[in-house]
């Protein structure tokens, strides 16, 4: 399975967000998207999730375009974004039955029940969601994209609003998830963590507001997995990634200011 | 010369009440509550007070006293008499409140799906916009006409009158509460491809609930006092007759004191709403 963004041009009140974006992303990818805000990443992300159509170009998926949102692409979205009334089982529940009308009940509930055990959830399943910590919440967000079984996982600033030990236990979730447990095979995340874009990704893709283009730069980071987010810091693909992520985006900031 | 630095732990204290100073009195002689209470009897009190001397200028007003007497009255007798004539007024307020809660849920019925579909839909919004916003400044009683000629009787016309009252208010709240859905819920029910029966439970009616229980106390208010009105026009029963029927037999004192009952009928009925107002309205909140 191959993700394609072809030539995509969006505009946004005279704004020319997506300025001709071009990015191929193979099957078993985790790609990282930064930048600075308005640099129009997670644009990009609405446009692979089909929630925003491109102005011109074209998002494919094996060839096929992207018209909107699809059993094969599930979200995370920065604020959790549970639905406040249904319990957390309900809320996974639901997406699920709703996005799969392929699958039956009880493949459904067997999602749920897996992906909230995985993520620790299924003891508290029959909570509210605003009686849950908001880590507890984007852990049930988390399980709610997978349990959907998509190929393709879409992950907006999904750990932005967490405070540090809790994001690192969720990212550690994230990868085992998606390297075993899971049908998922691409995972595609926006970020403003450096250190977070590089721990996580096979590669980086940075974005910018113009006058630059809309991809100023795409990183690899041959780093073997699984990585240990211990030690990581001093392996030296890891500091001249980040050296480099670094110098780019503060020139950015230069002609942004 | 160096010296070791000992941690210092505090022991816990001999448990001896006496030595714990204990918490500040109170600044003000009286709790919130009894102050709350004081006030509103001082105000009640003026007011009784303005209208004892009112009474000494003129014979037509019926006397604090007077209308004391005539409400114990009124409250004693309150659920006797057959014939409509001689109804205590415990069955009057049952007639009266039994329209409102036939017009009241007739409207609900209606206007809540109404309200949601203008909310859901730009379309629906347009088409019954225009409608709605000519009809709802217009007196719910000049529809009772036309009601009375289609019902051929005063009863069920007040009923269709309590209807046309609320019904505005429910479909206008409703339709606010499910225009305005949070962005990121309308996002979930895209990704996830919500059908029209998930968005309609899961996200739609959830959301407008608050907005909906608002609407639904606005409405119960107004037809409170629209029954009363309604009643006077042409009515054999009820509260609204009840006050007509004591102005006509010059019975004033009967007047006042119904007024008052109304007062606390409309009261309570506010309050179950608030109440239940309250607890949608928590449920989600975080």
């Amino acid at each position: 399975m191959t993700l394609e963004i072809r030539d995509v041009h969006k505009w946004f009140v005279g704004q020319h967000v997506l300025r001709g974006v071009d990015l191929t992303v193979e099957s078993g990818e985790f790609v990282s998207l930064i930048g600075h805000s308005g640099c129009g990443k997670s644009t990009l992300l609405n446009v692979v999730g089909g929630l925003v159509s491109a102005d011109a170009g074209a998002a494919l998926v094996d060839g096929a375009p992207i018209t909107g949102p699809g059993p094969d692409r599930a979200m995370v979205f920065q604020s959790y974004s549970l639905l406040p009334r249904l319990s957390i089982e309900a809320n996974v529940r639901e997406a699920v039955r709703a996005a799969r009308r392929d699958k039956n009940k009880a493949w459904g509930d067997e999602m749920t029940e897996r992906y909230l055990t995985a993520v620790g959830l299924w003891e508290h399943r029959h909570k509210k969601p605003h009686q849950v910590s908001g880590g507890m919440a984007q852990r049930a967000a988390v399980a709610r994209a997978f349990a959907v079984g998509p190929r393709i996982l879409l992950l907006d600033e999904p750990f932005g609003a967490l405070d540090a030990l809790t994001r690192a236990r969720l990212q550690g979730q994230l990868v085992e998830l998606w390297g075993s447990e899971s049908d998922t095979e691409t995972v595609i995340m926006v970020t403003h963590g450096i250190d977070e874009a590089v721990l996580l990704a096979d590669r980086v893709v940075v974005m910018a507001n113009p006058p630059f283009p809309s991809i100023r730069a795409i990183l690899d980071v041959p780093i073997e997995r699984p990585r240990d987010r211990a030690t990581i810091g001093k392996h030296p693909v890891f500091e001249s990634v980040q050296s480099e992520l670094m110098t780019i985006l503060s020139e950015d900031a230069l002609t942004a200011a | 010369m160096t010296a070791t630095v000992q941690p210092v732990i505090v022991p816990a204290p001999a448990a001896d009440p006496s030595s714990v100073p204990s918490p500040p009195a109170r600044a003000g002689r009286l709790g919130p509550a009894a102050s709350t209470l004081g006030w509103a009897l001082l105000g009640a009190f003026t007011l009784v007070a303005v209208w004892a001397l009112v009474c000494t200028r003129t014979a037509d007003l019926p006397t604090p006293a007077a209308t004391f007497t005539a409400l114990r009255q009124l409250l004693s007798g309150a659920f006797e008499g057959q014939a409509d004539y001689g109804r205590g007024i415990g069955l009057q307020l049952m007639s009266s409140l039994g329209r409102v809660f036939k017009g009241f849920l007739v409207a609900t019925v209606v206007g809540v799906p109404i309200g949601l579909a203008m909310g859901a839909s730009p379309r629906a919004w347009k088409a019954m916009n225009p409608i709605v916003q000519l009809l709802r400044p217009v007196s719910p009683l000049a529809w009772f006409p036309i009601a009375l000629t289609i019902t051929k009787a005063a009863p069920t016309a007040s009923v269709w009158v309590i209807f046309v009252t609320a019904l505005w208010l429910v479909v206008i709240n409703t339709a606010a509460g499910a225009a305005h859905i949070p962005h990121e819920q309308l996002d979930v029910a895209r990704v996830f491809r919500f059908g029209r029966s998930a968005y309609v439970r899961h996200v739609l009616v959830p959301n407008a609930l608050p907005s909906i229980v608002t609407g639904l106390r606005s409405a119960m208010g107004i037809a409170w006092m629209v029954i009363v009105a309604v009643e006077m026009m042409s009515a054999s029963s009820g509260i609204g007759f009840f006050v007509w029927d004591a102005y006509n037999a010059g019975n004033l004192d009967f007047v006042i004191a119904a007024i008052v009952i109304i007062g606390v009928v409309g009261l309570v009925l506010d309050a179950l709403f608030l109440k239940l107002g309250r607890k949608v309205t928590l449920e989600v909140r975080r």
